[in-house]
């Protein structure tokens, strides 16, 4: 049966040489390993499902008035789009696990990818030969944040047309082209026409899920071209690489996470209520509600934009810059272009340009580490802050007095952080250095012992 | 005389093996031999056993119409079906199969001559070219303007250029505001310590010119910015409901308000928290709002009825370069 299943397979595809060297590429072991490949199966997971929510939702703003199933929105004036989502939770049977699985997909899959992306930079995987794969790897995130906010925004309930609302002032407030720009998009000035329906649709569905599976596609051949980096340790050199092996060792293994993370996925999905749009209701331009936050992944984004001053840069009556652009813009080009200009940097200031199969821990680049560690700490802060209204109505702390609270923090603290990591993986170096040098001189000392009797 | 020894040991070995059978050669393993664990494929053959049985309990959660809470046993019996099959792949990768741990090269860095044998490919097929760079220079023009040409269509997308729509609201002298149903809004209406959301009469609901937040004051309270005078009938103002901010609806009314704290009644929007007051002409008191929000005059018809005075102060919604905060039209 085996014999019959390789000789059919070899002899129509003359792949055997190539299976045969795939089954035994060797996959070095450590836990931080597995964030991407959970990243991967969140896909996995998120491709499935959306498949399965387009066979119901209807991406049309015609207005329609609800008398389904979720009495409490009889009789709401509504859109197709947003009557359909509301369906697909009460009608159409699973629709609401597989929503729900979905929306949490695409949470875990952000989730994923940042701590992967955190991996990979502070152990300096993003090295050469790799800094290519790294570079693709950080398009598919911000691939994957603009995938999500189109998602949650096509449903059309009150939170989504909130969002999109913001997105359109960010966009409006690029500087010189700002305007012509969210016209474009939306076709018109804000909610736009109902063509904007159906390009979100197309982009959400169809553009940027097959950008984002090119470039995984890419970032895994790429990988497997320079095979996975390691770890220092016995035997395991910048020359080899240890691991085990795809096929017996690796493939139950690497399964068995898949089906963990789908198994995860859809435990949430159907116990774990996420985004009810019926409570939130449809969207009208003339309707807000208090409490309204973003996915998570976009929590620095509002953080940012609440924390800028109140200002608008003016010329007499002539608006240049608006005050959207300093949070929603310039903020995550800052973060991306940090993150994409990274590896250039490090290798123009340290002058290594040398190739790099093994693994730095980041006690051994103290300023990668900290200039990492004090960058995150920045943006978590400005996350933070993107909550501080909740923080108010739990705790009761001032809203005013956290956001001048954060005003300064995010200032401050990354410098702390920057100054204290360094001094951690200094302290952290030479505590290893004294270790060592014990060791040796234990050693040395046991071995005069030894030789005293001789003498 | 190393290599003699060896020579003698071989020739030894030879003569002695002469005319006896060859011992079969053991086939040389590719995959280690382990030992067999009958627990573990007990255990292995068990939670597959547990994976069906949560799959068919999915399909049958899904076949019984009338179940309660169904979602959540749809994916209770679904996640633990993959739980289950994780926890087999799992065991089967620790204890059934081979744990090897090999040892590979890495990849070769670079292939010199590879890369020579390209470059001198490349240079060597335009051996016949004799203007080299103009024709790149050619090349690369042609390109540029044939891909201007194919983006050129995605203009189509909107009126890119046409920055009028963003100045139109569909308010004029005398359109009558209205409420969530339609009806005619009256001065006698309008109560303090609350606000209220009007549409202009017979426009489109969706347009963010259109619907207003209209507040009663104190006349004592009042005090519109200069040649505003007689925009607030009856201490009623109205101010166009689109925050200046980033565009979300201005839905929070703070009245009654804390007054050792916030002592004025203020207009909030809760996306990003600006705050405007509306005694003063909207003027931003927190928050990242760059201007106030454009005021509406009105004005008290013969039936009581609110009527707009005129158009909006400013450009209703947020800002764009190059924008004059003028009166829209």
């Amino acid at each position: 049966m085996i014999r019959r299943t390789v000789r059919f397979l070899d002899e129509r595809t003359g792949s055997a040489p190539f299976l045969r060297k795939a089954l035994r590429y060797v996959f070095p072991d450590h836990w931080s390993f597995l964030l991407g490949e959970v990243a991967l199966y969140a896909f996995v997971v998120l491709v499935g499902t959306g498949i399965y929510l387009t066979l119901f939702f209807d991406p049309s703003t015609a207005t329609t008035y609800y008398h389904g199933e979720y009495r409490p929105l009889h009789g709401f004036q509504m859109t197709e789009a947003y009557r359909s989502v509301v369906d697909i939770s009460f009608k159409v049977k699973a629709g609401l696990l597989i929503r729900q699985t979905h929306h949490w997909a695409a949470d875990v899959f952000v989730v994923a990818i940042v701590l992967h992306l955190l991996r990979i930079f502070f152990t300096g995987a993003f090295r050469k030969p790799r800094d290519l794969t790294y570079y693709i790897g950080l398009s598919m995130l911000a691939f994957a944040l603009l995938e999500g906010y189109l998602g949650y925004s096509l449903a059309d309930d009150l939170l989504s047309g909130m969002g999109l609302a913001i997105g359109y002032s960010v966009l409006m407030s690029v500087p010189v082209v700002g305007a012509n720009l969210a016209e474009l998009v939306w076709g018109g000035p804000f909610p736009g026409t109902p063509a904007f329906w159906s390009r979100m649709y197309v982009a959400h569905v169809f553009l940027l899920p097959m950008l984002i599976a090119t470039l995984l596609g890419a970032h895994l051949l790429l990988v497997a071209a320079r095979h996975h980096t390691q770890f220092r340790g016995p035997r395991k050199t910048e020359r080899k690489v240890v691991g085990v092996p795809t096929f017996p060792g690796y493939a139950p293994r690497s399964l068995g996470l898949a089906s963990a993370v789908t198994a995860v996925l859809f435990l949430l999905g159907g116990l774990v209520q996420i985004n009810p749009i019926w409570l939130w209701g449809p969207y009208h331009v003339d309707q807000g509600t208090n409490g309204a936050q973003p996915d998570w992944y976009l929590g620095w984004l509002i953080g940012a934009l609440r924390l800028v001053p109140g200002f608008d840069v003016t010329i007499g009556s002539y608006t240049l810059v608006p005050n959207p652009f300093w949070g929603g813009a310039l903020l995550p080009l800052l973060v991306f272009g940090f993150l994409f200009l990274f590896p250039w940097a490090e290798r123009r200031l340290t002058g290594d340009r040398a190739f790099h199969n093994l693994l730095d821990r980041p006690r051994d680049a103290p300023w990668r580490t900290a200039i990492g560690a004090a960058v995150f700490t920045w943006a978590a802060l400005i996350f933070l802050a993107g909550s501080a209204d909740r923080v108010f109505v739990t705790f009761f702390v001032s809203y005013g007095w956290q956001i001048l609270f954060f005003r300064v923090a995010v200032w401050l603290v990354p410098v702390l952080v920057l100054v204290v990591t360094r001094r951690v993986c200094l302290e952290l170096q030479a505590s290893e250095r004294v270790e060592r040098e014990r060791k040796l001189a234990e050693e040395e000392a046991r071995r005069a012992a030894a030789l005293e009797p001789v003498r | 005389m190393k290599a003699l020894w060896r020579w003698i040991v071989a020739a030894i070995v030879l003569l002695l093996g002469r005319g006896r059978r060859p011992p079969r050669v053991e086939h040389e393993r590719l995959v280690p031999a382990g030992k067999p664990s009958p627990r573990a494929e007990f255990l292995v053959l068990g939670l597959f056993g547990a994976t069906a049985a949560c799959a068919i309990a999915f399909v049958v959660v899904y076949a019984i119409e009338s179940i309660p809470h169904q979602t959540q046993f749809l994916g209770l019996s679904l996640g633990l079906a993959f739980a289950f099959l994780a926890a087999a792949l799992i065991l089967i990768a620790h204890r059934l199969v081979v744990t090897e741990e090999l040892e590979e090269d890495y990849p070769v860095p670079a292939h010199p001559a590879e890369q020579e044998a390209l470059m001198e490919l490349v240079e060597e097929s335009g051996g016949r070219m004799t203007r080299k760079r103009l024709l790149i220079l050619g090349g690369g023009a042609a390109g540029a303007a044939l891909g201007a040409a194919l983006v050129t269509p995605a203009l189509s997308l909107g009126p890119a250029f046409e920055i009028a729509p963003f100045f139109r609201t569909p308010w004029r002298r005398g359109v009558r505001l209205v409420d969530e149903r339609g009806r005619p809004l009256h001065a006698s209406d309008i109560l303090e310590e609350t606000f209220y959301t009007a549409y202009a009469e017979g426009a489109d609901r969706e347009d963010i010119g259109s619907p207003l937040v209209v507040v009663r004051l104190r006349a004592a309270d009042l005090d519109l910015p200069a040649g505003r005078e007689g925009w607030a009938p009856r201490g009623i103002v109205a101010y166009s409901k689109i925050c200046t901010h980033a565009g979300c609806a201005v839905a929070l009314y703070r009245k009654p308000t804390f007054p050792p704290v916030e002592p004025r009644p203020a207009l909030v929007c809760p996306c990003h928290y600006s705050t405007f007051d509306p005694a003063r002409g909207a003027k931003v008191l927190y928050g990242p709002a760059g201007r106030p929000l454009p005021q509406l005059p009105l004005l008290v018809g013969p039936g009581g009825e609110l009527r707009a005075a005129g158009n909006f102060s400013g450009a209703v919604g947020p800002a764009w370069w190059g924008v004059r905060n003028r009166r829209p039209s």
